[in-house]
């Protein structure tokens, strides 16, 4: 039986990279974003410009979920590379679209989907001569058959086509063309099929966005002033994103000048050494990087941390180790940001689920860092940085003000104060900082990585480095209130089950969560926002016997961290694993947690 | 590194400068390099160009990387704040803290370890950038604080004290430098106090990225004979292109020179720098052919210094940045944050 299902289906589109396809898939997403109805997309693609296979996949949900679902209601197959393995992924009772200008045997399709063909070629080949336009109206004339099969209104469409090409008036008959073409050529030789899109008010004042952009927005509003970095996939598109913004709200309207200054560095230990030689000037600064630059930066690191000048970075993270997989998701630089450089070092962590948290945390990362005086990572992954999603608007408190943390002014040491660059004087850990150049005659100081007293003077004594130790570790427990706080959702039945997950995991979650009740399996859910953990992580692990974490990595990062920092029995932490580079999805979870509840004696075992 | 500060009381007869401080105001910590240290006499010259050029220690920032000449940082300019960063970092930290505050004076001091090696990157990416700053390398081709290795500067074909040729050719940042696109560039040597401090005085006044590399011998693992870097070697090789006298503003000049012996430079700041020629045609604005004549000279064994080249009317990192007059570090929330009613716009954008 043919799938039939009315704003909930997947569609994933198999196209060659360079191909021109993105912007015809966008405009796809959009319509039906327009139409009212929630949509989430990814791209999935390789490490190269032109020529290797990409996807995109897009999740139609009515009910508004946004994670990935898992399997594939139709598949646009546009790329003959990969054929076999996307008819495969198809759902039985599920459609095939393909270009079908060139006859395939029908060894190439199966009996249980739908297959809808048009001859996309040879209608292009038809109307245009130019080889550019043959490949690029292409992709708009598919949009144009999907438009009709589907159901998406073609006014929406229309209107999309007038906003993009704006600039360019001249292109908009054009595009409006090739997409009547496909409308035409569908309207005469196919059906509407069983996947419907149907207008809808689900979407509200919900914007469409990437979290990488919405990070560099954060930093804007967050105060940041200097921004070194180094490119790397996925994390580019956040220097890229605060240069645009950046000269679009910063630059002084009477004099032209800017009031920010980025710097494209040599390499990753550079774009580090000048954030931090900012931070210690008191400029808010930050560095954008992934796994590989997270390695690179350890030593500077390390300085921040013992030396305590403020830095925010962006960890953008990829597929590892080493190049790993650079344009795939994971949550695999947990472990290598918390405890990154050699010696004792804890660092702060910023955990967002979405490009709304990109965003509120890319501002607070900057408050936290000047008031506790080290290193903040802001750790997205590569699918909620380089896809747009649908998130709640960015909202913006003018009443707040950036809070400096402890600088003494020159006013307060022409007052007397005692100014020790490490003295301890409210018992939270964290010391009084001056601005160079802040004084004619006090407050000067010597900054090193070098063990020194309260008072910033070099001691290799063993109980002058202890006390300085020690009090880095109040600072990290101060941490604790100041971070994003772990949010939880109960079950509506009590039950003994927790899942404890984090990141970009969450959507994917929150519709497992509602698979799982429907099948009668309650679990209560935290989400992590922030490491250290405030004492809430471990309250709600304590009053569950069952905890499954779930985390985009092999090795159970996460888990590590919440067994060494709470001392928690590894057997009352059950890891659930997705690390094969696509995002995690709703079907997964469900499947992983069912499994394991339903078999509750093996998971008791493990006690 | 040490702890031990040195006594503020100070002979009645100091004379002080515009500001009103002596010359022991802008001293440091007891040094704890090897008595003899050519570093310690680079320090001094540090001292007296800061002493002589009225600037205020606090408004200076001292930046270094890791080893026997990053340690100097300690025992200058005690009222400036200073920053031991990590081996080889020094110039991106120095970088970072410029785009900062424009409004204060960056001093990086690094050695041939630091800067040649390790940190030849960084070092060649700093100077690229203009940043501007005075770079001096304490230069004294062998690793010290570890006892006595070759350094990336050590001559190819001199002799370690324990008797090891080097093998490897020597890396020489003055060349670099030029190349690289320094405004100021200058060679000199720890043992000419008379070419140092007015060198320095030059840099510090340079806008832009100057650079100085200075020949400091190590007393204890690098002053021997067979040594190209030792106190008798660079003695007897140096080649002073000329002689520098700088002046802040339209001074008088002192001494008398006859016409055709001196060449005056300005810098953006009004600075004169005067030059007494000591090699003839030697121009120092003529970049091009300044590096020709180091090589020339270097394929004749000899250490040419004095300032080799200057860019009167550089520019900075800040003019390329187009950054605003107002350092970054003293922008507040209004200066940064765009506000409720931009998000507004920015959210319909995204629609």
């Amino acid at each position: 039986m043919p799938i039939t299902a009315t704003n909930d289906f997947v569609v994933k589109f198999a196209n060659v990279n360079g191909s021109g396809s993105a912007s015809a898939n966008g405009l796809f997403v959009k319509s039906i974003l327009r139409t009212g109805v929630a949509v989430a997309a990814r791209n999935i693609f390789p490490s190269n410009i032109q020529g290797l296979p990409t996807w995109y996949e897009v999740r139609v949900s009515g009910e508004g979920w946004l994670g990935r679902r898992g399997g594939v209601d139709l598949m646009v197959a546009m790329n003959p590379q990969t054929w076999d393995r996307d008819v495969a992924e198809i759902e039985p009772g599920g459609y095939l679209f393909y270009d079908s200008t060139r006859p395939l045997p029908a060894s190439k399709f199966r009996d249980d989907i739908t297959v809808i063909g048009a001859p996309l070629q040879q209608i292009c080949n038809t109307a245009y001569s130019d080889p550019r336009q043959r490949q690029l109206f292409k992709n708009i004339i598919y949009v144009g058959v999907l438009a009709f099969i589907l159901g998406i209104e073609n006014e929406v469409i229309e209107t999309l086509l007038a906003e993009e090409f704006a600039r360019k008036p001249k292109l908009i008959p054009a595009n409006i063309e090739a997409f009547h073409m496909g409308v035409e050529y569908a309207r005469e030789n196919l059906a509407p099929i069983g996947l419907q899109v149907r207008r809808a008010d689900a979407v509200g004042d919900r914007i469409f966005v990437e979290g990488n952009n919405a990070a560099a927005l954060g930093a804007v509003y967050g105060g940041a002033t200097v921004c070194a970095w180094y490119p790397i996939t996925p994390s580019t598109s956040v220097a890229e994103g605060f240069t645009d913004w950046c000269g679009k709200l910063r630059v002084d309207s009477e004099t032209g000048d800017a009031k920010y200054a980025i710097v494209q560095a040599e390499d990753e230990i550079a774009s580090i050494g000048m954030v931090v030689g900012a931070g210690w000037n008191g400029a808010r600064a930050f560095t954008c990087t992934s796994g590989p630059g997270i390695s690179l930066m350890q030593e500077f690191i390390g300085l921040s941390y013992f030396a305590e000048i403020p830095a925010v970075i962006f960890d953008v993270q990829r597929g590892g180790p080493s190049t790993g997989m650079p344009t795939r998701t994971q949550q695999s630089d947990i472990l290598s940001a918390a405890y990154a450089s050699h010696g004792d070092t804890k660092h702060v962590l910023l955990l967002p689920r979405d490009p709304g948290e990109c965003f509120e945390f890319g501002a607070q990362a900057f408050d936290l860092a000047d008031r506790l005086q080290t290193t903040v990572f802001v750790m997205l992954d590569l699918d909620m940085g380089m896809n747009e999603w649908l998130t709640e608007p960015f909202r913006w408190d003018d009443t707040k003000s950036l809070d400096r943390g402890k600088v003494m002014t020159a006013e307060m040491l022409e007052a007397g104060a005692d100014f020790g660059r490490y003295l301890d004087v409210d018992g939270d850990g964290v010391p009084f900082r001056t601005y160079p150049g802040t004084h004619p005659s006090k407050g000067a100081y010597f900054t090193r990585g070098t063990s020194r007293d309260r008072y910033a003077r070099y001691s290799e004594e063993g109980a002058v480095y202890v006390d300085n130790m020690e009090r880095l570790l109040r600072k990290f427990e101060t941490a604790k209130a100041l971070v994003p706080q772990p949010i939880e959702v109960k079950a509506s039945k009590p039950t003994r089950f927790g899942v404890i997950h984090y990141g970009s995991t969450g959507p994917a979650m929150d519709e497992a969560m509602a698979a799982l009740e429907a099948k009668g399996l309650y679990v209560d859910a935290l989400r992590i926002r922030a490491f250290p953990f405030p004492g809430e992580v471990f309250d709600f692990i304590e009053r569950h016997d069952l905890v499954f974490v779930i985390e985009q990595n092999r090795d159970a990062q996460l888990r590590t961290l919440l067994m060494t920092e709470g001392g928690v029995d590894p057997a009352r932490l059950v890891k659930i694993l997705h690390y094969e580079g696509a995002p995690i999805t709703a079907r997964f979870i469900t499947r992983e947690i069912s499994a394991l509840m339903d078999a509750p004696a093996q998971s008791e075992m493990a006690r | 590194m040490t702890y031990i500060a040195k006594p503020k009381f100070h002979h009645p007869s100091l004379q002080p400068n515009k500001l009103g401080f002596t010359r022991r105001d802008y001293e440091g910590r007891v040094s704890t390099l090897c008595a003899g240290c050519g570093h310690d006499s680079i320090s001094a010259a540090i001292i007296q160009a800061a002493f002589e050029l009225d600037i205020e220690p606090h408004r200076l920032a001292k930046l270094s990387g890791i080893g026997c000449s990053s340690k100097t940082p300690d025992y200058f300019l005690g009222a400036s704040h200073g920053f031991n960063t990590v081996h080889g970092r020094m110039p991106s930290v120095l970088t970072g803290a410029n785009l900062a505050n424009r409004d204060l004076v960056y001093l990086g001091v690094s050695g041939d370890g630091d800067s040649a090696s390790i940190g030849l990157g960084q070092f060649a990416h700093s100077i690229r950038r203009g940043v501007n700053m005075t770079y001096i390398v304490e230069n004294n081709g062998v690793y010290g604080l570890t006892k006595g290795q070759f350094s990336a500067t050590s001559d190819r074909g001199s002799k370690s004290k324990k008797g090891v040729v080097n093998h490897d050719s020597a890396i020489d940042m003055v060349s670099l430098a030029l190349q690289l696109g320094a405004t100021f560039v200058a060679r000199s040597f720890s043992g000419d106090k008379e070419q140092l401090v007015p060198l320095i005085k030059a840099a510090l006044r340079h806008k832009g990225a100057a650079f100085i590399d200075t020949i400091s011998p190590c007393i204890a693992f690098n002053n021997h004979a067979g040594s190209t870097k030792s106190f008798d070697w660079v003695r007897e090789h140096n080649e002073a292109v000329n002689r520098l006298d700088v002046m802040i503003g339209r001074a008088p000049i002192t001494a008398e020179y006859q016409p055709g012996e001196t060449v005056e430079v300005e810098q953006h700041d009004g600075t004169v720098l005067t030059l007494r020629k000591l090699a003839a045609d030697y121009d120092p604005t003529d970049r091009v052919r300044a590096m020709g004549f180091l090589q020339e000279r270097q394929a004749a064994g000899e250490v040419v210094t004095g300032l080799l080249y200057v860019d009167p009317r550089a520019e900075d990192l800040h003019d390329a940045l187009g950054t605003v007059k107002t350092p970054l570090n003293a922008l507040d929330t209004a200066d940064l944050t765009p506000g409720a009613a931009a998000m507004d716009r920015i959210n319909a954008s995204l629609r």
